[in-house]
């Protein structure tokens, strides 16, 4: 019983760790001349297409990201989450949970949005490429945290499943300067796929929970 | 009792399953490791091929002069070529402009030769059927720099901003994923599935051994690749549209990233997978 224990207490503690290293203290750095930096980006960027290149061009919040490295001042903090979450859109029914089958092939499926994808190209979620959810799965990455176990670890509770759709559609309504991508917002999934995705992590019968 | 042996069992199954990841990337990485050693001599290194070619291209006369590229000062001296990769990319009086190894290249084809560079730049990838003259010139070139240290050239006002820019877009997120290279290279130890990724956020180990391997033999491609390509591919899985090939942003961030590798040891042409 007590070696149970212990390895349950084993990841709170590493995600204890995890968390402290992660609060390093802020360097203070010369910006860069804005105009000089949008002359290089001209100039290797230019020739695309316009909507290529709008897609480069940060937003109020990619701004504040940038100029910090993703470390945001307590200021900047609520300005943010209170401007992504306005761009969240709920399903109109309610229902967050889609299909668990569904979201397994969303969450493998890592093509589109490359210049070298086919017109039409089915974008996916690419989750694997950064976490662990099904354990089946053994190529996992670790630039998020695992996902395994995810809806059972909050007991199926609604009101996390919803704030797993909010992440989903936009990582930054939560985290400020979040490393994940914004798949709702910047329409990389449609609003299927992301309730597919949270039947997948919470749907009792989904492998992430088994 | 019984509950709890289970439970121990399940705990370590768990406990196994989630080192099975990390054990399927070492055995791959030793594998890797040791396919590379056995292909790395330049007996057996098809990156070598490129060389040779590149040696020819080198001493070819082309253009509207009829000469080779025999006189082209690569920074150190018209034709010295020996540790001249090294020190790239670097600040050209003649051009008034930083340049690396390939926008060097390219300005001495226009006016050493005066090549129309139309067709070298079409052919700036190579592809089954298709050679790429500036593939096989910098790895002729690059491999004149084997053994030496990174030591790309600071003094100059245009090098720092480079560097500076370089670091700019570096951290620079856009595109539909909010990405940039930042996103996978600012964190050591982190992986894309199964692939490791260098933290190249901090000068050291990581980019010395990153830099000091461009350019490369890619196994996958079974092309001989330029930093030029390398990052070309990053910004397509960063979801950025097409850079534009040897341009400044591209140059600006390999003086960054050369940077960071100060001191590194240039091992080229590699290969990698």
């Amino acid at each position: 019983m007590t070696n149970v224990s212990k390895l349950a207490v084993l990841p709170i503690l590493i995600g204890a760790i995890a968390f402290s290293a992660n609060a390093s203290a802020q360097t203070a750095r010369k910006p860069a001349d804005p105009a000089l930096v949008d002359a290089y980006v001209k100039s290797t960027f230019g020739k695309a297409p316009p909507e290529w290149q709008a897609r480069i061009e940060p937003d109020e919040t990619l701004k504040v990201c940038n100029a910090h490295r993703n470390e945001v001042p307590s200021a900047e903090v609520d300005k943010i989450i209170k401007r992504e979450l306005a761009k969240v859109a709920y399903p109109a029914d309610g229902k967050l949970l889609g299909d668990w089958k569904e979201g397994k092939k969303v969450a493998n499926n890592g093509r589109g949005g490359q210049f070298s994808d086919p017109e039409g190209t089915v974008a996916g979620g690419n989750c694997y490429a950064c976490h662990q959810l099904d354990l089946a799965e053994v190529s996992f990455g670790t630039l998020g945290p695992s996902l395994t176990n995810y809806g059972k670890d909050r007991k199926f509770d609604p009101e996390e499943a919803k704030n797993a759709y909010t992440k989903i559609y936009n990582s930054q309504a939560v985290v400020p300067c979040s490393n994940m991508p914004r798949f709702g917002t910047n329409k990389v999934l449609t609003e299927q796929q992301i309730k597919d995705l949270v039947a997948l992590l919470f749907d009792p019968e989904s492998p992430v929970n088994k | 009792m019984k509950h709890a042996a289970a439970g121990t069992a399940l705990a370590a199954i768990l406990l196994f399953l989630s080192g099975l990841a990390a054990v399927a990337q070492d055995a791959s990485e030793k594998e890797i490791e040791r396919y590379r050693a056995m292909i790395s001599d330049p007996l057996s290194n098809p990156g070598y091929l490129a060389v040779d070619r590149g040696e020819v291209l080198w001493a070819q006369k082309r253009g509207t002069k009829n000469v080779s590229l025999e006189t082209c000062d690569l920074g150190l001296g018209a034709g010295k070529l020996e540790g001249a990769f090294a020190q790239m990319p670097r600040f050209f009086a003649d051009a008034s402009k930083v340049m690396d190894l390939e926008q060097r290249l390219l300005w001495c084809m226009q006016n050493v030769q005066g090549l129309d560079t139309k067709d070298v730049v079409m052919r700036r990838f190579s592809g089954p059927g298709r050679a790429s003259d500036m593939e096989d010139l910098v790895a002729y070139i690059a491999n004149k720099s084997l053994g030496m240290k990174i030591d790309v050239p600071l003094k100059h006002p245009k090098e720092q901003e480079m560097a500076a820019i370089g670091e700019e877009l570096f951290y620079r997120r856009g595109g539909v994923m909010d990405f940039s290279c930042a996103t996978c290279h600012a964190e050591d130890g982190k992986r894309i599935r199964l692939q490791g990724l260098p933290n190249l956020s901090k000068p050291g180990k990581l980019p010395q051994e990153t830099m000091g391997s461009w350019p490369t033999y890619r196994v996958s491609q079974g092309a001989l690749r330029t930093m030029q390509h390398r990052l070309w591919d990053c910004f397509r899985q960063q979801r950025w549209p097409v850079p534009e090939y040897a341009s400044d942003s591209i140059t600006a961030l390999t003086v960054f990233l050369n940077k960071q590798a100060m001191g590194g040891e240039i091992n080229v042409p590699s290969i990698k997978r």
